[in-house]
């Protein structure tokens, strides 16, 4: 196998990729190092000027404006030059390839890339052809996975429930074509949570899944039973009819999270959604809005932990 | 023109012989000794002297793909592996459904004049999968048998027909054993190393599903199938038992396919991406077994090659393939030393067994035979690079690392066409 | 070699002299490490108004493109409004001055004070920038090649120590 291309040579953060083959030690840096950044809110100015002078490229080749913007602003409190690049109108759609794409873009003083593509592997080829002062981090590629998300479902992890040594996860929904789970798992796995459950149809759970760490789980009724915490995964419409799933309906009733199948969890579980949510669909009103959920607040640590993950990227030494 | 090749171990896997001689040749055949002195000798001391290489798949890319490899460029990598005779599948493109095509690709072989290259014809038109072609004109065409490349037939009543029409006349069927709607959209084995990497994947029932519907037909029509390209270990099972069984069929593997699985994606190395898929190591191991029981009866290059453009790209976009021809000999002895074989055990599996096959003279050292010979030191190592590849393919997970077992001379129907 | 001075008895000489100067504008801010513990002792031996503020300024050095962003930075925590403080920068060794003029840049981040004044447990010769301290417990000479430390122990006794300089 070839040496982890995140790392360089001293185990520093170079790129961030995934977060599977990150040792504990760096997550949980990344994650010290995201606190110290949510204090920056409390101030007058809320910038530092760690990444002045530098330019960070949004390559989005898949649309998404969320993610896309707490980028945005996480690089701009960083006091960095932010560049956009709506790529369905640049030239990569005229039939540029990707590699001839982000050279260009190299011509014009990149620092950090922060790329989203939908093929799986993508940002790795990037990485593999950068200049050497260039740092590339996956904002979501394909199914495989989409790092920032994973470190901040950890944070908000971390935040509500101090240790991960004693915590019951369930993971619910579309785990096949989830970067979002896969990033998350392999997190937990790292900091060692004891029991990671996912829990979906057998379409909608990879045939490795077991080799991942985790424990199947077809049913809600096994599967949350005294789960501390409960990360409900987006159902993308396309899916919800064919040959995975017969309507969004049924999978509601079976894997939605309603007020009922969540006080199959422990009293004090919390409730997490990568975003956008379909309501009604893998979670109910009444529990999205409800006092377990810990939604909205996930938004906010999202920044601070993109603040980090660039700030140990883009550092020299 | 006279020929000896003098002092080599000789080594005829045919016949079992095995020792350190000379090789005479006379007007492109193996004679048993020369009347007069050699116009040419050639010193083989130190080296192996054996059949020339017999491999059943190597994609010249003509007519068709000129910008990825000419005619040219892959005959001189043929020779250079020591690959006298090669079968190239019909994906070219136009593909191989009429004679015309297989005229002109035999014609423009024959005048390059080095290694013999047997086209193997489409079995139905354009490879789609619904209409039969003119096999009977195909053949006469100078094509050795029928296939689809990796086009599946997805209509099994077509499959049905076309093996009838084929046995009707006793072509040979050439064919992979993959469900096209139950490999759709994969990209690599189904599996752990798939779910990690976020690839959609192909399961091993899509090769086994294929390939007992496959069996089935062969037993209700009697049509001569040889099966390419078996990726899998329940796969190779199933062969073994239908060989048991008594049915008329031969197999081959993807000399990558022996020595590698998913595990060597890595970080998402499109080099590695093939079709079939690489699998597990416990399939990667199960090809290697059934290629030493016999189950599987030959190592194939399925030389694909792909230029850098199609294979720097994200892993599920970049062209499938790589590029074998100068790979097959190196990679067939490293199995053999894995299994433990001898070196006469293990050139039968890229000489004498492809040679059954093919149907063709060649593929032995005996009085008569076509004089198709590679000379080569199997200790020599020597680093896979894109400077040492006469192919115009460079794609190869092999790249950058050193394999061992280098070609000194390969001659064609008599006439040195490569030294080395 | 001269022996270090001792370190709990400078802050005990420093609030002493710093007594006289607090008003009702004023406010203390440590700089985390040394310069936190330092400022601890201060405000708690002059019983000021506002709560103690701590710095880190981690997100300020001017180094991070050559080593990168420190291993462990803590918070930042300022409990007060700066505007208009007449506020006493703590730190536990003055060298190049390069700490300070982070320190500085980043409070100004939070607001404008009315002044600062800098207030240090020893200061050693090697000034990289113009930066002096208003107060300063004693001077010490540090052989080349030395670094002088403040470090707390188990009791949390403070004291001072060299070391070889990385």
């Amino acid at each position: 196998m070839p040496r982890n291309p995140q790392l360089n040579d001293k185990g520093e953060l170079q790129h961030l990729l995934s977060v599977e083959g990150l040792p504990r030690e760096l997550l949980l840096q990344i994650l010290d190092t995201a606190e110290s950044f949510a204090g920056v809110t409390d101030r007058d100015i809320k910038k530092v000027p760690l990444l002045r002078g530098k330019s960070v490229f949004n390559l989005f080749f898949e649309g998404s404006t969320r993610t896309r913007t707490t980028f945005e602003i996480a690089a701009k409190r960083l006091s960095a030059d932010v560049i956009n690049l709506n790529v369905a109108v640049s030239s990569t759609s005229k039939g540029e390839s990707l590699l001839d794409t982000v050279a260009n873009l190299s011509a014009m003083h990149a620092d950090i890339f922060i790329v989203r593509h939908g093929s799986s592997g993508a940002p790795y080829l990037i990485a593999r052809h950068v200049k050497p002062h260039e740092h590339v981090i996956n904002a979501g590629d394909g199914r495989h996975a989409h790092p920032t998300q994973g470190l901040l479902d950890l944070f908000t992890i971390r935040h509500y429930k101090k240790d991960f040594s004693g915590l019951t996860v369930a993971v619910v929904g579309d785990v096949l074509h989830s970067r979002v789970a896969r990033s998350l798992i392999h997190g937990l796995t790292t900091l060692g949570a004891p029991e990671v459950r996912v829990i979906g149809p057998q379409t909608l759970i990879p045939a490795g899944a077991a080799a991942l760490g985790v424990r199947v789980c077809h049913s809600m009724k096994e599967g949350l039973k005294d789960a501390d915490v409960i990360v409900m995964l987006r159902l993308q419409n396309e899916r919800m009819s064919g040959a995975l799933l017969p309507s969004a309906q049924e999978f509601n009733k079976n894997y939605g999270l309603t007020a009922e199948k969540l006080a199959l969890a422990r009293p004090d579980a919390i409730v997490m959604h990568p975003g956008p949510m379909n309501r009604g669909v893998e979670i109910d009103s009444n529990v999205a809005d409800g006092p377990h959920s810990v939604i909205l607040p996930q938004v906010t640590f999202g920044i601070a932990v993109r603040m980090a993950v660039m700030s140990m990227v883009a550092g020299g030494g | 023109m006279k020929l000896l090749v003098k002092g080599g171990r000789v080594i005829d896997p045919a016949s079992g012989r095995d020792a350190v001689g000379d090789v005479a040749l006379a007007d492109g055949r193996i004679v048993e000794a020369l009347a007069g002195k050699p116009d040419r000798v050639i010193d083989a001391k130190g080296l192996v002297v054996a059949p020339g290489l017999i491999d059943l798949a190597a994609r010249l890319r003509e007519p068709g793909d000129e910008y990825k490899a000419t005619l040219e460029s892959e005959m001189d990598a043929a020779v250079a592996g020591g690959v006298t005779s090669l079968a190239c599948p019909p994906d070219t493109d136009p593909p191989l459904d009429e004679p015309g095509l297989v005229d002109m690709l035999r014609r423009r072989a024959k005048a390059l004049a080095r290694a013999r290259v047997y086209p193997v014809g489409a079995l139905t038109v354009k490879l789609q999968g619904k209409q039969l072609t003119e096999m009977a004109q195909l053949a006469e065409a100078g094509c050795i048998a029928f296939s689809q490349a990796n086009a599946a037939v997805a209509d099994t009543q077509v499959l049905w027909r076309a093996l009838q029409y084929a046995a009707t006349f006793n072509f040979p069927v050439w064919l992979r054993a993959e469900d096209l709607w139950l490999a759709q959209g994969g990209v690599a084995h189904d599996g752990e190393v798939a779910t990690r990497l976020g690839l959609a994947g192909i399961p091993v029932f899509a090769e086994t599903v294929a390939l007992a519907t496959l069996l089935e037909l062969v037993r209700a029509t009697g049509a001569r199938v040889h099966v390419c390209r078996i990726s899998s270990a329940a796969g190779v099972a199933m062969l073994r038992r239908a060989r048991h069984d008594g049915l008329p069929l031969s197999c081959d593997v993807g000399a990558h396919h022996v020595h590698l699985s998913d595990m060597d994606l890595g970080y998402f190395d499109a080099q590695c991406r093939l079709e079939p898929p690489l699998r597990s190591s416990r399939d990667r191991d199960a090809l290697g077994a059934g290629l030493a029981d016999g189950t599987i009866d030959c190592i194939v290059s399925d030389h694909t090659p792909v230029d850098d453009d199609r294979k720097h790209l994200p892993f599920a976009e970049a062209e499938p393939g790589a590029t074998g021809l100068e790979l097959l000999l190196p990679l067939a002895l490293k199995w053999g030393v894995q299994a433990r074989l001898g070196l006469a055990q293990t050139l039968a599996r890229v000489t004498s067994a492809p040679a059954r096959i093919l149907g063709v003279e060649a593929g032995r050292i005996a009085h008569g035979a076509p004089a198709d010979l590679v000379v080569f030191d199997p200790e020599a190592p020597w680093r896979v690079s894109a400077q040492a590849l006469k192919s115009q393919g460079k794609n190869t997970p092999f790249l950058g690392l050193e394999l061992t077992g280098r070609v000194r001379a390969t001659l064609v129907a008599g006439e040195v066409v490569f030294e080395g | 070699m001269a022996a270090l001075p001792d370190a709990e008895a400078l802050c005990a000489s420093l609030a002493s002299a710093l007594a006289p100067r607090i008003g009702p504008s004023s406010a203390m801010i440590g700089i985390h490490t040394g310069g936190a513990w330092v400022a601890e002792r201060l405000h708690a031996a002059l019983g000021m108004k506002e709560p103690l503020g701590f710095l880190d300024i981690a997100f300020y050095r001017d180094d991070y493109d050559r080593k990168g962003l420190a291993r462990d930075p803590k918070r930042s925590k300022i409990p007060f409004d700066v505007a208009g403080k007449d506020l006493l920068l703590v730190d536990d060794v003055l060298y190049t001055g390069r700490t300070v003029r982070a320190a500085i840049n980043e409070l100004f981040d939070y607001g404008r004070p009315a002044s600062i004044s800098l207030v240090v447990l020893v200061e050693r010769d090697g000034r990289q920038l113009p930066i002096c301290a208003q107060h300063a417990g004693a001077r010490v000479q540090v052989a080349a090649g030395m670094r002088l430390r403040l470090k707390r122990g188990e009791q949390g006794r403070l004291s001072l120590e060299l070391e070889r300089a990385a």
